[in-house]
């Protein structure tokens, strides 16, 4: 798989979800179900140290997405 | 006087047990006065507004945090758990009052020294407050401000030598038991293989990873002092595949009241003379122990390693020198379907260092409980769903008998068509030739 692409399948696929902006990990396997888990949360965990996407965390469980949108940042005052 | 008036908090208090309200107002106290001069990096009033936000929840019947966050460390997909208060104004010590989970040393072992480097941290970039120690065993900084989180962490892994735990849906901190630094009862070095296991996951440890939160606990023998039996997704414990060592001479003086039973441990009553028959003998589970003249027999192929008998009589009773450790999958808490115990993947497995045989396990279950696992759905709960034979398969785990909890009552193995000669299909008139209608 040609990660450069799969990078852009990952932030085409998010800005598109209208309504939502916190995904499961499983919802980023789901974009390519050819792929190990494993190399797909490999992507995304790397797209996270690089500032494309952000981690939200309840404590329990971690959702992701494209970073700076959704209601947190601002209504938190982190962004 | 108290900046929040706490009625039904101060109730706490008038308890028989330690509270912690006290504990609070302690700190609280500790705060004000601040008699080493501390430049406390976030507001003293941290604590008192911790007990105002608690007794208005306590009020209202509802909580007043905010669910979760997005704050962390570069890098860290865990570790740190983003808390928001929703009466900021009301209650601006803990606007923030974000939570670190800090990796407890292996067997929770530490000096005074690096203890009061922890404490002395957290009252300069914190609340002071912290959970000594978490369920999951981490040392739990509760409560700080998001621009201290950065310095916090660096303070921590440059000076202290002292790394994040997991939270979130990432491999949980790894927690043993003391093991065979202090108990002669270890049956592997838990301290070994839960440093190992930290160091070889790490970025599962430090990021997420799973469809929901993983554990790994490791006790050292069926005492099970970690209680990884219950709470671990994957529990390591030790046990033996040999006789118990009998010490004949010990035995007797255990009979004749020469050596307390339970190393003395019940020494603060008169109980009356031991009796090896009523207290050992009778409440062994599978009945594989006897006397015949002085000497204490036992049936070890009977044995399920409950360690009552060795526990009365340790210096009598050893474990024996054949040792390893069994692997458990699918402990969990209640929070679906009930509280689960763990079940018995692996009866035996040597624990040798580079413990590659285990990780190969560890490995093959994840995999399979990432590509199958729902949302939010732990390890035992996917067991639970697709079935334990599954679990063998994907493992290439052999069933054996001692996968089988009670006969006829989970019943794991299953034939398929592929195992059976003919498959499913069969000339129906040849059956019938040998049984009628």
């Amino acid at each position: 798989m040609d990660e450069v692409e799969a990078r852009k399948t990952i932030v085409a696929t998010l800005e598109g979800k209208k309504g939502k902006s916190k995904f499961y990990l499983k919802d980023f396997y789901a974009m390519f179900p050819e792929e190990k888990p494993r190399t797909i949360k490999n992507i995304v965990n790397k797209m996270v140290g690089e500032g494309t996407l952000e981690y939200w965390s309840s404590g329990s469980t971690t959702l992701i997405g494209l970073k700076g949108v959704g209601k947190q940042a601002g209504a938190e005052h982190e962004d | 006087m108290a900046k929040h008036e706490t009625p039904m908090l101060d109730q706490l208090e008038s308890g028989p047990w330690p509270s912690f309200v006290s504990d609070i107002k302690q700190e609280i106290a500790h705060r004000k006065a601040n008699p080493n001069n501390v430049e406390l990096q976030i507001p003293a009033e941290v604590p008192e507004d911790i007990l105002g936000v608690l007794e208005l929840s306590f009020k209202h019947g509802r909580t007043h945090w905010k669910h979760g966050g997005i704050v962390g460390v570069f890098g860290y997909g865990g570790g740190v758990i983003g808390r928001y208060c929703d009466q900021p104004e009301m209650f601006p010590g803990v606007a923030h009052f974000h939570t670190i989970r800090v990796n407890q040393p292996a067997g929770k072992f530490y000096s005074t020294e690096f203890l009061r480097k922890l404490c002395d941290l957290w009252e300069f970039r914190g609340s002071g407050i912290t959970n000594m120690h978490g369920s999951t065993g981490d040392i739990v900084f509760l409560g700080t401000h998001t621009k201290q989180l950065e310095e916090i962490f660096f303070e921590l892994t440059h000076n202290l030598n002292q790394d994040l735990g997991g939270s979130g849906s990432n491999l949980r901190t790894p927690s043993d038991c003391i093991g065979q630094a202090r108990c002669e009862y270890a049956c592997y070095d838990t301290q070994a293989l839960c440093h190992a296991l930290t160091n070889e996951y790490q970025d599962e440890l430090h990021r997420p990873a799973f469809p929901y939160k993983f554990k790994f606990k490791f006790d050292g023998c069926p005492n099970c002092c970690v209680a990884s039996i219950a709470r671990a997704d994957m529990s390591f414990v030790g046990t033996w595949r040999d006789d118990i060592k009998i010490d004949q001479e010990a035995v007797k003086a255990y009979i004749g009241g020469e050596i307390a039973p339970n190393a003395g441990a019940h020494s603060g009553r008169d109980w009356g003379p031991f009796d090896i028959q009523k207290e050992v003998i009778g409440l062994c589970p599978t009945g594989c122990m006897w006397m015949e003249g002085d000497k204490l027999m036992i049936d070890n192929r009977e044995c399920t390693r409950c360690m009552h008998c060795i526990n009365v009589m340790p210096r009598a009773l050893r474990i024996g020198d054949d040792r390893g450790l069994s692997i458990l999958v699918g402990a969990k808490a209640p929070i679906l379907d009930g509280a689960q115990m763990g079940s018995l993947l692996v009866p035996f497995i040597k624990a040798e260092d580079p413990y590659d045989e285990i990780k190969e396990v560890i490995e093959k279950v994840w995999d399979w409980w990432m590509e199958e696992g729902k949302n939010r759905e732990r390890l035992g709960e996917l067991i639970k769903r697709q079935g334990f034979q599954r679990l063998l398969e994907m493992t290439e785990i052999e069933p054996t008998p001692q996968h089988v909890k009670e006969p006829r009552s989970n019943p794991y193995i299953f034939w398929k068509e592929e195992e059976v000669e003919g498959g499913w299909q069969r000339d129906v008139n040849k059956f019938r030739e040998d049984h009628k209608r």
